[in-house]
C-alpha cells in the first residue's frame, strides 16, 4: 500500500528509519487534503449548479451562518492541523536528537563539493560510506557560503553554515547507493554539487574501514619522517602549496580529483587534455605557466574562460613553485594519521 | 426591481454646478501633463496598471526562459551563470515589481475611494509620489540586473550575497526604494479608511475588499521598514566589511534569514490578502448573495495580517535554529491555515441559496478556490516540521508558493481586471473569449505546477540549472504547461486591448452588483460622485428582495 502511494507521489525509495516516519505523515496529510478539498470542490460545484441564476434581477435570501457553523469551520481544520503538527514535531525532534551510540561523520560543504571525514578514519570527497542499520550522526559545516545537505531517499536535510556546526542523524535501512544533493543555492555550480551515500552491510563496512586504514599505513612507510632531510624541490612544493592557497588557485582547482570551476590539479601534470577546438595538449611546465599568465590561450574543453591572469601578480620563482606543487600531485594525496576533527582542508 | 432609491446618490441629479456635464476621469484633461502630474487616484491606479503589466510581461518572459532551459538536463539555451541571473531576475521582478503592487496599487487605488464614497484617497500627492518612487526603484533594480546582473536569487542569502562579484548594491538599493512606495501606499489607504468613509459606512459596512486592503496596508507599514533596514545592512556589510552576517568576522548568516523573513513572510500576505478581498467581492456579485460570514471574513483578514508576523521561522526549520523555535513557528503557521480555511468555507457558503451567473470573473473564482485550497493545504503540509525537512528548498516549495502566491493572486488579478473593466473603462470585454482564456490559464497553471509538486517529492532541489536524468519527464510536463499558460495570457492581452476601444458600452452597473463602487458612473467622473456627498445606509452586497428587506441586523 505504502509502496503504491510512494510511486503515485513520485517519492524516491524510502531507505531510512526517518523516511518511514515522514512517508506515513505524508500519506496522512495528502490523503486528508485530497478528501477535504474534493469535498469542498464538490460542494461548490453542486451549489454552482443548484443555485444558478434564472432571471437577471433575481434576488436572494439573506443567509448568515450560525455561531455553530463558524465554530465547525474553525475547529475541524484546527484539529487536523494540530494533529499533523503534533506528529510532525515529534518526528522532527526525533531526527534532530541523535542517539548516544550514533557514529559520527563530519560533513563539510564547499563550493561545489561535499567532504566527509570520520573521526578515526579516512577523508573523502563526494562519497560517504556508512553501515546499514546503525545510527549515523552528521556534523555539518561549510567552508564558504550556505549549503544544504539533502538525501532524498533518507528524507533528511540540514543546512551547512560557515562558522557553525549543525547536526542531523539517520539510520539507513537498505544497503545501496543514494544521491546527495545541495538544496541551498550556493552559486555557479549549485546544481553540480552532487555526492552519494554508499550504504554497506555491517561487515562490508568494517572491512572497508580496515582497508582504508591499511592503505594509509603503507603510505606512511613511504613518507619522510624528518622534514629537515626534504630535498629542495620538495621545499618548493611546500612553497607552491602555500602560494596556491594564498593566490586563490585552490578556490577553483581542487587537489583531490573532484570537479570544480577549473580542472583538478590532481594528476594534471603530464596528462593529455582535450581542447575546445578538438586538439589535444600535454600539460607540461610550459602549458601550466602559460595558463597562469594567459588563461584563455588554450582552454581545456568543458571549462569556462573565467580565470583571471596572474601576469604581474606572481614572480618567477613563485610561478615555478606552483608548477612544482602541481607536479607533486601526481599520486593520490592521502592524508596521514587519523583525523580527529572537522573536515577542514589543511591547505590555506 | 432593485431598491436603488435606498441609496441617495443613485438617482441624485447634479445640482448647483456651473455646468452639469461631468466628464469621465479618462477624458478630463488629455495632455500628457494632465496624466503624469495627476493626483486623481483613478489615473494613478491606471498608470500603476500599465507598469505592473509591463513588469509582469518582463517577469513572464524570464519565467518562460527558465522553463525552456529546464526542458532537458544540462545546458539547453543558456549557461549556468545566465540561468542563475535569469531566475533571480524573474523572482525579483515578479515579487517586488508585480505581485506586491499588483492588486493594492492598481485596484486598491482605483476602487478604495469609490467603495468608501470618498472623492480621492487621503493624501493624493503622496499617492502620485508612490508611483514615481516605485518607478525609480524599478529603474535601479533593472539597471543593476542588466549591468552585470545578480545571481543570488531573490532572497539575497548571505554570505553568498556579500561575496558574489555580481551587482548586489543597485538591486538592493532598488528594493530599498520600492519599499518606500509600498509604505506610502499603505499609510494612504489606512488613513483613507479611517477618515474618508462616507456617512453610513461604518467599519462593519465596509466592503470586504476594503477590509483586505486595510489589513494589507497594516502589514506594509509595519513590515516593509525591516527589509529597508536589511538592504542597508547588507550594503554596509558589502562596502565596509561590517561583519554583521559574515561568520569570518563574528557575524551570523542566520541573522540575515531572520530579518529577511520577518519582512518576506508577511509580504506573502501583502500579495494574497488583496486577492482574498477581490474574491469576496466577486463571489458575492456573481452569486447575488450577501457574504456568508461577513464578520468572520473581515476578522480573518486581520487575523492573517497579525499571525503572519509570527510565522517567519517556518522558512528556517533546517537552518540550524533551535528545535523549540521550530515548534513555535510550526504551531503559528497552522493558525494562518485556520484563518484561510474560514475564508474558503465562507466563500463557498456565500453561494448557498445564491443565484450564480457563471461569468469570466466567476470562472477565475473557481480556479482561485482550487489554488487557495491546494496551495494553502500544501503550505500546512510544509509547516508540519518533519515533512518540511524532506521538502525544504525542493520544487515542492516552488510549486506550493506559486500556487498560493501566484495562482491565487493571478486569479484575483485577472478576475478583478475583468470584473472592474467596465467600471474603469466604461466598456465590456468579450465574454466568450474571457471564458476560453480563463480555462486555458487555469489548466495551464495546473499543468505547470502540479508536476513541480511531484518533482519536489522526487527530490529535485530548486534553483537547479542542471538536473539528474530522472527528473526530466516532469520538467517537460511543466514546460508544456507554461506554454499553455503563456497562450492564455496572449489571448487575454488581445481581446482586452480590443475591448478597450471596440467593447460594448457597459453602462453604470453591468453586473447589477450592490458593491458601493458601482453607484458611481462607469467610468467615474474625476471626483467620483456627482452632487452632494453620498450616504450609504445599506450594507454592501445586499441582494435581498426589497419587500423582505427588513431582515438583516444580525451578521
Amino acid at each position: 500500500m505504502s509502496e503504491f502511494l510512494n510511486n503515485l507521489l513520485f517519492l524516491p525509495e524510502s531507505a531510512s528509519t526517518f523516511a518511514e516516519r515522514v512517508d506515513f505523515l505524508h500519506h496522512f496529510v495528502v490523503g486528508t487534503t485530497m478528501v477535504m478539498s474534493t469535498a469542498v470542490g464538490l460542494a461548490a460545484l453542486f451549489m454552482f449548479f443548484r443555485y444558478r441564476r434564472r432571471v437577471p434581477a433575481q434576488t436572494t435570501e439573506y443567509v448568515v451562518p450560525t455561531l455553530a457553523t463558524e465554530f465547525i469551520f474553525v475547529s475541524v481544520p484546527l484539529v487536523f492541523f494540530l494533529a499533523w503538527f503534533g506528529i510532525g514535531f515529534r518526528d522532527f525532534t526525533w531526527v534532530t536528537t541523535p542517539p548516544k551510540d550514533a557514529m559520527d561523520v563530519y560533513v563539510m560543504g564547499k563550493q561545489w563539493m561535499w567532504k566527509f571525514s570520520y573521526p578515526e578514519g579516512p577523508n573523502g570527497v563526494n562519497v560517504l560510506h556508512v553501515p546499514a542499520n546503525r545510527p549515523v550522526r552528521l556534523l555539518i559545516t561549510s567552508r564558504d557560503v550556505l549549503h544544504s545537505f539533502y538525501v532524498p531517499s533518507f528524507r533528511i536535510k540540514m543546512d551547512a553554515l560557515p562558522g557553525r556546526y549543525t547536526q542531523i542523524w539517520f539510520e539507513a535501512t537498505k544497503p545501496g547507493t543514494y544521491q546527495v544533493l545541495c538544496t541551498e543555492y550556493c552559486g555557479l555550480s549549485h546544481s553540480k554539487m552532487l555526492a552519494e551515500v554508499v550504504v554497506l552491510p555491517e561487515e562490508e563496512y568494517d572491512n572497508w574501514i580496515k582497508d582504508q586504514r591499511r592503505g594509509r599505513l603503507q603510505d606512511r612507510q613511504d613518507a619522510l619522517a624528518d622534514t629537515s632531510l626534504v630535498p629542495p624541490v620538495a621545499r618548493m612544493v611546500e612553497q607552491g602549496q602555500v602560494l596556491a592557497g594564498t593566490q586563490g588557485c585552490l578556490k577553483c582547482h581542487s587537489v583531490d580529483g573532484s570537479q570544480h570551476i577549473g580542472p583538478t590539479f590532481l594528476g594534471m601534470y603530464d596528462r593529455m587534455e582535450k581542447l575546445d577546438d578538438g586538439q589535444s595538449i600535454r600539460v607540461d611546465e610550459a602549458y601550466i605557466t602559460q595558463s597562469m599568465m594567459d588563461p584563455g590561450a588554450h582552454l581545456v574543453s568543458g571549462y569556462q574562460n573565467v580565470m583571471p591572469t596572474y601576469q604581474g601578480k606572481l614572480q618567477g620563482p613563485e610561478t615555478a613553485a606552483i608548477v612544482e606543487y602541481i607536479k607533486s600531485l601526481r599520486t593520490p594525496n592521502v592524508r596521514e594519521g587519523a583525523s580527529e576533527g572537522p573536515a577542514y582542508d589543511p591547505i590555506q | 426591481m432593485t431598491p436603488s432609491s435606498s441609496i441617495d446618490t443613485a438617482g441624485a441629479a447634479p445640482h448647483d454646478e456651473h455646468h452639469d456635464h461631468h466628464p469621465s476621469y479618462l477624458v478630463d484633461g488629455t495632455t500628457i501633463k494632465s496624466w503624469i502630474l495627476t493626483v486623481d487616484h483613478k489615473r494613478i491606479g491606471l498608470m500603476f496598471l500599465f507598469f505592473v503589466l509591463l513588469f509582469f510581461l518582463v517577469g513572464g518572459i524570464f519565467a518562460l526562459l527558465i522553463r525552456l532551459e529546464l526542458l532537458t538536463p544540462g545546458p539547453t539555451i543558456m549557461d549556468a551563470m545566465t540561468y542563475n541571473r535569469t531566475f533571480t531576475l524573474h523572482g525579483l521582478v515578479m515579487i517586488f515589481l508585480f505581485m506586491i503592487p499588483a492588486i493594492p496599487a492598481v485596484f486598491g487605488n482605483f476602487m478604495l475611494p469609490l467603495m468608501l464614497g470618498a472623492k480621492d484617497v487621503a493624501f493624493p500627492r503622496l499617492n502620485l509620489a508612490s508611483l514615481y518612487i516605485y518607478l525609480t526603484g524599478a529603474v535601479f533594480m533593472l539597471w543593476g540586473m542588466l549591468n552585470g546582473g545578480l545571481d543570488t536569487g531573490w532572497t539575497f542569502y548571505t554570505p553568498y550575497s556579500t561575496h558574489t562579484t555580481t551587482t548586489v548594491a543597485p538591486v538592493m538599493f532598488g528594493a530599498f526604494i520600492i519599499g518606500f512606495s509600498s509604505i506610502a501606499t499603505g499609510i494612504n489607504f489606512i488613513v483613507t479608511c479611517h477618515t474618508m468613509r462616507a456617512p453610513g459606512i461604518t467599519w462593519f459596512k465596509m466592503p470586504l475588499f476594503v477590509w483586505a486592503i486595510y489589513a494589507t496596508s497594516c502589514i506594509q507599514v509595519l513590515a516593509t521598514p525591516v527589509i529597508g533596514l536589511l538592504t542597508v545592512l547588507v550594503a554596509v556589510e558589502n562596502l565596509f566589511s561590517f561583519g554583521m552576517f559574515d561568520p569570518a568576522r563574528g557575524g551570523d548568516p542566520v541573522l540575515f534569514q531572520h530579518l529577511f523573513w520577518f519582512y518576506s513572510h508577511p509580504a506573502v500576505y501583502i500579495m494574497v490578502l488583496p486577492a482574498f478581498g477581490v474574491m469576496s467581492e466577486i463571489v458575492s456579485t456573481y452569486s447575488r448573495k450577501n457574504i456568508f460570514g461577513y464578520r468572520a471574513v473581515a476578522y480573518s483578514s486581520l487575523g492573517i495580517a497579525f499571525v503572519g508576523f509570527f510565522a517567519w521561522g517556518h522558512h528556517m526549520f533546517v537552518s540550524g535554529q533551535s528545535t523549540f523555535d521550530a515548534g513555535v513557528f510550526g504551531v503559528l503557521t497552522m493558525l494562518v491555515g485556520v484563518f484561510t480555511a474560514i475564508k474558503v468555507f465562507n466563500w463557498v457558503g456565500t453561494v448557498y441559496k445564491g443565484a450564480v451567473d457563471f461569468k469570466t470573473p466567476f470562472a477565475y473564482f473557481c480556479g482561485f478556490l482550487f489554488f487557495t485550497v491546494f496551495g494553502g493545504m500544501t503550505g500546512i503540509a510544509l509547516g508540519t516540521v518533519s515533512l518540511d525537512v524532506a521538502w525544504h528548498d525542493t520544487y515542492f516549495v516552488v510549486a506550493h508558493f506559486h500556487f498560493i502566491m501566484v495562482g491565487a493572486t493571478i486569479m484575483a488579478f485577472l478576475a478583478a481586471l475583468h470584473y472592474w473593466f467596465p467600471k474603469m473603462f466604461g466598456r465590456t470585454y468579450h465574454e466568450g473569449w474571457g471564458l476560453v482564456s480563463a480555462a486555458l490559464i487555469i489548466l495551464g497553471f495546473n499543468a505547470t505546477f502540479i508536476p513541480q509538486f511531484l518533482l519536489g517529492n522526487n527530490g529535485m532541489p530548486r534553483r537547479y540549472y542542471d538536473y539528474p536524468e530522472r527528473f526530466q519527464a516532469l520538467n517537460v510536463a511543466s514546460t508544456a504547461g507554461a506554454t499553455l499558460l503563456a497562450f492564455g495570457f496572449i489571448i487575454i492581452a488581445m481581446y482586452l486591448t480590443y475591448s478597450l476601444v471596440y467593447g460594448k458600452v457597459a453602462g453604470k452597473n453591468p453586473w447589477r452588483s450592490k458593491g458601493y463602487e458601482w453607484l458611481s458612473e462607469s467610468p467615474p467622473p474625476t471626483h467620483n460622485f456627482v452632487g452632494p456627498q453620498p450616504t450609504f445606509p445599506e450594507e454592501p452586497h445586499f441582494y435581498v428582495d426589497p419587500k423582505k428587506a427588513e431582515v438583516p441586523d444580525a451578521v
